[in-house]
């Protein structure tokens, strides 16, 4: 039992790893994290999840590609090097406009991929890290931290009890490095 | 909220406060119009008169395309709602006949369209003759500008009702034949919306000024149009929700027609700027003598129109609980409704009233109000004659869980 880092039941239909998840929080276990090959409705806030900042994230970076590429326009169009475009002044502020529109767009989606990556710890090349492999196919999974929660054949006969197929013991957080 | 305690058969009563608010308004807007004939403006009144009538056809042909599209999307979430458009689709043969009787009526007296229609403006032995306007007669003359009118007005008007109609089918039939007949009338409706609304534009407002013509022009229009009529639909959610009624719509409703604003405010954005900076970098006189009467005399409704249409609702949108929280959205859109008047308030005004004569007071508030009372006054009273659930909709309880 002292090797045990976490407990995993394993559930074959989202309704009654909903179930599940209320069964625990009565007892007043701890859910650490849940997977699931799809997402499910209303299950953030079921597990008192926080809001994403990704859209904050996404506007910093978007704003970042327009102030760049204005800049960069300007430099080079205004400051550095005049070029006479259809006898129109240097600083011909609707012309800027596409390409700072097509900076926006490109910053901040580079901006978003770099963030989910380095949200979700996947880069290329990196085996992804997860604790139940099937959690990705077609299995509904609760973690529970086997730590913090010594009740195990309590969070056992709970998670049985809600319909799970099979509750697991898992020594190592993360099953995929082998 | 649970779905078991909704009230399938609730209807909307058209009394009290609302009733006599839109008499009042339309009251005000006839004595804005009569005061506009009596002191003489013909030209400014019968442009006031245009504008608003096209606003309000537009807005209730661009509910008819949003319930096209919800039956071609196969769209769920919206079917709890599908009554207020339903209302406003059912509004606009009454939308037509004003719009049709206001551009006849400014057209036979001279007092719009003016530009290519005038005495021996065609004949080359005529003072009036103009060469251009000659080699456009082919399309732009009389009889085939009105038949083009009634046209495409008529058939908006006859499938408004076919969707209307099928609805009700549905409501007291069940079954599946209305829906999927309707998704057919849709397919069909969107195929000729999609090349008409252009040509209506065109005729419309851009041959107010016959001798400039822009290819944007009319999905400049249709995106204006699009994005007025989810507005109203909104207000109305948002107002009806407040009124007591149509318990059922939550906030990812709201967010739902939040984020159409928000995009199609940056589509609309997106085509103003396509059809300016073309004509701006090409510096082509015909094509920049647009942009240079809007500069000269309108230069703040120039810039109040970006303000409004682009800027407000890409600011105050952007944030999830602005879209969600139902006082916020109502502000947005306002704003986004008076944009759209200041929109055609600088497309109509410079075509059709003569430079000096142009101006902003009475006439225009007037006869805006005026036609805010009638649309509420048509709108309410078509909403109130049906229940406001179309309780046998196939997807409708995909609709009451909507969460997003």
């Amino acid at each position: 039992m002292s090797n045990i880092k976490y407990i995993l039941g394993s559930f074959g239909d989202p309704d009654e790893m909903m179930h599940g998840i209320d069964k625990l929080q009565e007892n007043n276990i701890s859910i650490f994290d849940v997977y699931t090959p799809m997402p499910i409705h209303g299950i953030e806030a079921k597990l008192g999840i926080k809001r994403s900042r990704i859209d904050i994230a996404a506007f910093c970076f978007g704003i970042t590609g327009t102030c760049a590429a204005f800049a960069l326009i300007y430099f080079c169009a205004v400051i550095d090097w005049k070029v006479n475009i259809g006898g129109k002044p240097s600083f011909a502020f609707p012309d800027f406009i596409p390409i700072m529109f097509e900076l926006t767009v490109l910053f901040c989606a580079f901006g978003m991929v770099l963030t989910y990556y380095a949200s979700t710890h996947l880069f290329p090349g990196r085996a992804p890290r997860v604790m139940d492999l099937r959690a990705t196919n077609d299995r509904f999974v609760i973690a529970i931290d086997a730590k913090e929660n010594v009740a195990h054949l309590e969070i056992d006969s709970l998670l049985k009890g809600a319909g799970a197929l099979e509750v697991k013991y898992n020594e190592r957080k993360y099953i995929s490095y082998e | 909220m649970g779905t078991h305690n909704i009230n399938f058969s609730e209807q909307f009563e058209f009394t009290g406060k609302a009733k006599t608010l839109s008499i009042v308004g339309i009251v005000l807007g006839v004595a804005a119009i009569a005061y506009g004939f009596l002191s003489g403006l013909h030209e400014r009144t019968f442009a006031n008169l245009l504008l608003m009538a096209y606003y309000f056809a537009c807005v209730c042909m661009s509910g008819t395309f949003f319930l096209a599209i919800q039956y071609v999307a196969q769209a769920g979430w919206s079917a709890s709602i599908l009554r207020v458009p339903q209302a406003m689709a059912k509004t606009l043969p009454i939308a037509s006949i004003i719009l049709i009787v206001i551009i006849s009526a400014g057209l036979y007296s001279h007092n719009l369209y003016h530009h290519w229609h005038a005495d021996g403006i065609t004949d080359i032995k005529s003072p009036n003759y103009d060469s251009i306007i000659a080699n456009k007669s082919a399309f732009l003359n009389v009889p085939f500008f009105m038949g083009r009118m009634v046209l495409f007005l008529g058939l908006y008007s006859i499938f408004s009702m076919m969707f209307a109609k099928l609805s009700y089918n549905e409501d007291l039939a069940g079954g599946l034949n209305s829906h999927r007949r309707s998704f057919k009338i849709a397919c069909v409706f969107l195929v000729i919306y999609g090349f008409t609304t252009p040509i209506f534009a065109f005729d419309a407002v851009m041959s107010l000024e016959a001798h400039w013509f822009s290819t944007m022009f009319g999905w400049y229009n249709f995106a204006a149009m699009w994005v007025s009529s989810l507005a109203i639909i909104a207000v109305m959610l948002i107002l009806l929700r407040r009124a007591g009624y149509m318990k059922w719509v939550n906030d990812s409703h709201l967010h739902n027609l939040g984020q159409f604003i928000f995009g199609f405010s940056i589509f609309w954005t997106y085509v103003w700027f396509a059809q300016f900076l073309l004509i701006y970098y090409a510096n082509i006189p015909e094509e920049t003598v647009y942009f240079a009467k809007r500069f000269e005399y309108y230069k703040f409704w120039f810039f109040l129109n970006l303000l409004m249409n682009f800027l407000a609702p890409v600011l105050l949108l952007m944030d999830r609980d602005n879209k969600r929280g139902d006082s916020k959205l109502l502000i947005v859109c306002i704003i986004v409704l008076v944009g759209h008047w200041v929109d055609y308030y600088q497309m109509i005004m410079p075509g059709a009233v003569q430079a000096g004569e142009n101006g902003f007071g009475v006439i225009e508030i007037g006869t805006a109000v005026g036609f805010v009372g009638l649309f509420t006054f048509t709108v309410l009273t078509a909403l109130s004659k049906k229940s406001l659930i179309a309780k046998n909709h196939p997807l409708l309880q995909e609709s009451l869980h909507h969460q997003l």
